[in-house]
């Protein structure tokens, strides 16, 4: 291969986007040597596995890939904006599109919700740490490497350009070779096996590390919720390493699962893909209905309306999650019967979630409610989720899908539903649990300059797109004639998209400026809220409880405030040595090895792939041969901490 | 974690500890997922039966003898496997280590004769790119043998753990883990001899 086709050559765009990779590199190298830095990072940060700095990292890279996934937006409208715009070529308009889906879905929405129950679900159950500190380091770090693995494919090599789907034989070697599509297959292989690892931490942290006298129904919701999606995850996630292992073979070892030749069987791919595509979407959205009902709960200063309603309808969510998939392809040749059984049990998960609306709004009714963007953010989520949803409803229907299919129409629906629940879940969840993790708010009045940036600007570029499903645009091309009518709308779609953009930067402004100029709390709990996790001080001490909580009932910490009882009494109260885990360098490590072994497979270089695969194995060989025993922190320290911190707060 | 480390004696060693139980509840969890994954896989399988291309078929290839051989030695490696398990519970950590050793050979040997079948495959002139029926026989069967090569090998790092430290919390747990996964590669086979190799006769 020689050097310029390892570099993506030849666009002025991709040459300054290796600039500034360049520069910002330097830069943190810079940075890191003046400071002397280096230490710090490898000892507080690479090694750790603390659930709530694994956490912020989780959102820091998630934050990181939504500037990423919205500069692909961004450049979409700019290209879209104008018909018969020259912009983007056809391929590198196919290579954003592509990459725009998977990140966002993959490597956005996920780490982003993974990243708040890494914060929020030990605390809220009253637990030192989840149940595999190691593993969930490991978690981390392959979902790291994986999204890494995925985002150098635009400069070395090139990207994947079959759409975020890869439908066969759109995505096989004929028509799309070389290595963009393997950075799909491999980055998301690699990715995957974090979330697979977290489902199952997180299942056996829920159902056995919860503090005593926390039965199953008096876990907060945002912990019922998670526990859900671990489930999903752990059935559906195996079915995409197998569909993609398969893609794998197909591509490099010539086998011929999806091909057109030989046997193959393209559809195959499609209801595979699917088969967890589907799930896939409700593990980003049950953890967003869990945040919801948090922040809901909390600002209207009261108990969550209808709670097992809440949690049977999204254990009903869950089971319809699976035998729904079908309603991506009705188009797509099955009989009629077969479309009929994959709309009615689309149209019915409609029921579960309006349950799920009506609770919503019956815990508001009577509260005394108090607005701020933590609150803004899940009182937008309502309304235009419900706009979301009732257009699902229409897709759902098989013989008016055929009219809505590939369009537009289709493009709005999804946005709809994925932006005002994941999104706006993942910036209420991040503002309300914020001041937990730094002990300071995020500034207000910047909070509610983006949401509404955010939120108008939302609604204005993916209303419009239903009507231009309705024109008969077609999703996925990269320009359209002068004649056909759709330049206006898509002109106000870009307006809004920008919107978005600016709302976003502002965000992220806000958490610099807020860390530098917000007032520290003297307060564990300054929202005055309902569950465990406000019990502790902020920022939490790293063994999370000095004295394991009991529950009595719902919302435990509203009921010790209600009876003025403290958490943690250091006169009276009894305190025993606490078992910590050791840090550990071996997840990194081991996750750079995986890193080395896809990177060689997304080229070929079959020698890579193997000596990465031992990398692998020796560092988990060195790993299992470690005692790996812990320490305790004795009551002494614990007092000093707890002293430390509560004197501040008082 | 931080659950304190107490010991239960009324438990077997290896769920003594806070820690073995919930190690021992979260790999039954990985089975789970094992078990979805090779579900996809033997759904991959029977949805390409029959797409053979030029291709030999399985009815002209499959031979009863060593197959049978295959699934006698596998089915005899759960048995010690389970054996050692028992030799552990009574505490003799010779008794664990020899029925291991016995399972591992048991494990080469299925290896062995698994290796043998797919060669004498390509021989016959079906190999992993002759068909889509082929591509699916040989990752479904190719997934599983590369299981018992993972247990063979992991198997071997327990078994030096236990030569070294005895049998202690963790040791036990560590062995009674990878037996629960050998006893799982077992029922995968079980469905692999009934689905792929006595249905693939009779077509």
């Amino acid at each position: 291969m020689k050097l310029d086709e390892f570099f993506v050559t030849g666009d002025p765009l991709i040459y300054g986007a290796d600039v500034s990779i360049i520069l910002s590199m330097i830069g943190v190298v810079f940075v890191l040597t003046k400071y002397k830095k280096w230490g710090w990072l490898w000892k507080e940060w690479l090694t750790t596995v603390d659930h709530k700095k694994l956490g912020i990292m989780y959102i820091l890279s998630a934050v990181l890939m939504l500037f990423r996934g919205g500069v692909d937006a961004l450049l979409m409208r700019a290209q879209l904006t104008m018909p018969e715009t020259e912009f983007l070529d056809s391929t590198h308009y196919n290579e954003i599109f592509t990459t725009h889906g998977t990140i966002m879905i993959i490597f956005m929405a996920m780490p982003f919700l993974i990243g708040l129950m890494n914060v929020v679900v030990p605390l809220q159950i009253g637990a030192r740490d989840v149940a595999y500190p190691f593993l969930n380091a490991v978690s981390f770090w392959t979902f790291f490497m994986g999204a890494m693995l995925f985002n150098i494919s635009f400069v070395i090599g090139g990207s994947p350009g079959a759409g975020w789907t890869s439908y066969v034989p759109l995505a096989g070697n004929e028509l799309s070779p070389g290595p963009g599509q393997n950075y799909y297959l491999l980055g998301l292989q690699v990715a995957g096996i974090g979330t697979l690892l977290t489902g199952i931490n997180f299942l056996v942290t829920i159902l056995k590390m919860r503090a005593p006298g926390m039965t199953l129904m008096r876990m907060p919701m945002f912990t019922w919720s998670s526990a859900i999606t671990c489930i999903i995850i752990i059935f559906a996630f195996p079915v995409l390493t197998v569909a993609l292992a398969l893609m794998t073979l197909d591509r490099i070892f010539g086998t011929h699962f999806f091909t057109m030749v030989d046997g193959g069987m393209p559809m195959l791919w499609a209801n595979l893909f699917w088969l967890w595509g589907h799930p896939e979407v409700y593990i980003v959205i049950l953890p967003a209905f869990g945040i919801f009902s948090e922040v809901i709960s909390t600002f209207s200063r009261k108990n969550l309306f209808g709670y097992k309603a809440m949690v049977y309808s999204m254990v009903i969510i869950a089971a319809l999650s699976f035998v729904v998939w079908v309603h991506h392809f009705f188009t797509m040749g099955a009989d009629a019967s077969v479309n009929s059984f994959f709309s009615v049990t689309t149209m019915a998960i409609s029921i579960p979630t309006g349950v799920k609306v009506f609770n919503w709004l019956f815990t508001m009714y009577k509260g005394r409610i108090k607005i701020n963007t933590a609150m803004l953010w899940s009182l937008a989520f309502i309304p235009n989720f419900v706009i979301g949803g009732v257009t699902g409803v229409m897709l759902a229907m098989a013989a008016a899908d055929y009219q809505y299919h590939n369009t537009y129409f289709l493009v709005a629906h999804f946005h709809y539903v994925l932006i005002s629940g994941t999104v706006f879940a993942c910036f209420s969840g991040l503002y309300y649990w914020y001041p937990k993790l730094f002990n300071h708010k995020l500034n207000e009045t910047l909070g509610k300059w983006s949401f509404w940036l955010f939120m108008i600007g939302f609604n204005v570029c993916f209303f419009p797109m239903y009507f231009l499903g309705f024109a008969g645009m077609p999703r996925r091309v990269h320009t359209y004639a002068e004649g056909s009518g759709w330049f206006e709308l898509n002109a106000v779609a870009s307006v809004g998209g920008v919107m978005m953009g600016i709302g976003f930067v502002i965000l992220v402004y806000n958490i610099y400026y807020s860390i530098r100029y917000e007032p520290r709390l003297t307060t564990g709990d300054p929202w005055d809220a309902r569950n465990l996790e406000w019990a502790t001080p902020s920022p939490v001490p790293y063994y999370n409880f000095a004295k394991i909580p009991e529950v009595r009932g719902l919302d435990e910490f509203w009921r010790m405030k209600k009876e003025g009882k403290k958490d943690l009494d250091l006169k009276k109260d009894k305190l025993e040595p606490i078992h910590m885990p050791d840090y550990s360098g071996v997840p990194v490590i081991m996750s750079t090895f995986l890193f080395i072994s896809g990177f060689g497979l997304v080229f070929e270089w079959i020698w890579m792939g193997v000596a990465g695969a031992i990398g692998v194995v020796i560092t988990m060989i060195m790993r299992s041969f470690d005692p790996d025993e812990g320490y305790h922190v004795e009551v002494e320290e614990i007092k000093e901490i707890e002293e430390h911190v509560r004197r501040e707060e008082a | 974690m931080g659950h304190t480390e107490t010991i239960d004696p009324n438990k077997p060693l290896e769920y003594q500890t806070e820690k073995s139980r919930l190690n021992i509840l979260g790999f039954w969890i990985f089975l789970g997922a094992e078990v979805a994954l090779f579900a996809t896989l033997f759904a991959t399988y029977f949805v390409l039966t029959g797409r053979l291309a030029d291709g030999p078929g399985p009815g002209e290839l499959f031979e009863i003898k060593g197959v049978l051989i295959e699934t006698f030695i596998l089915l005899t490696s759960s048995f010690t496997c389970g054996i050692a398990i028992h030799e552990m519970r009574r505490g003799s950590k010779k008794g664990l280590m020899i029925w291991f050793g016995l399972t591992l050979l048991l494990g080469l040997g299925f290896l062995y004769f698994e290796i043998e079948e797919f060669i004498h495959y390509v021989h016959e002139g079906a190999t992993i790119q002759t068909s889509a029926y082929w591509s699916s026989f040989f990752t479904l069967l190719g997934t599983h043998g590369a299981h018992v090569s993972l247990g063979i090998g992991w198997m071997i790092m327990i078994l030096i753990q236990v030569a070294r430290h005895g049998l202690n919390t963790t040791t036990t747990r560590k062995a009674f883990i990878i037996s629960l996964y050998w006893h799982f590669l077992d029922v995968v086979w079980i469905f692999i001899f009934t689905g792929v190799y006595l249905m693939g006769m009779v077509m």
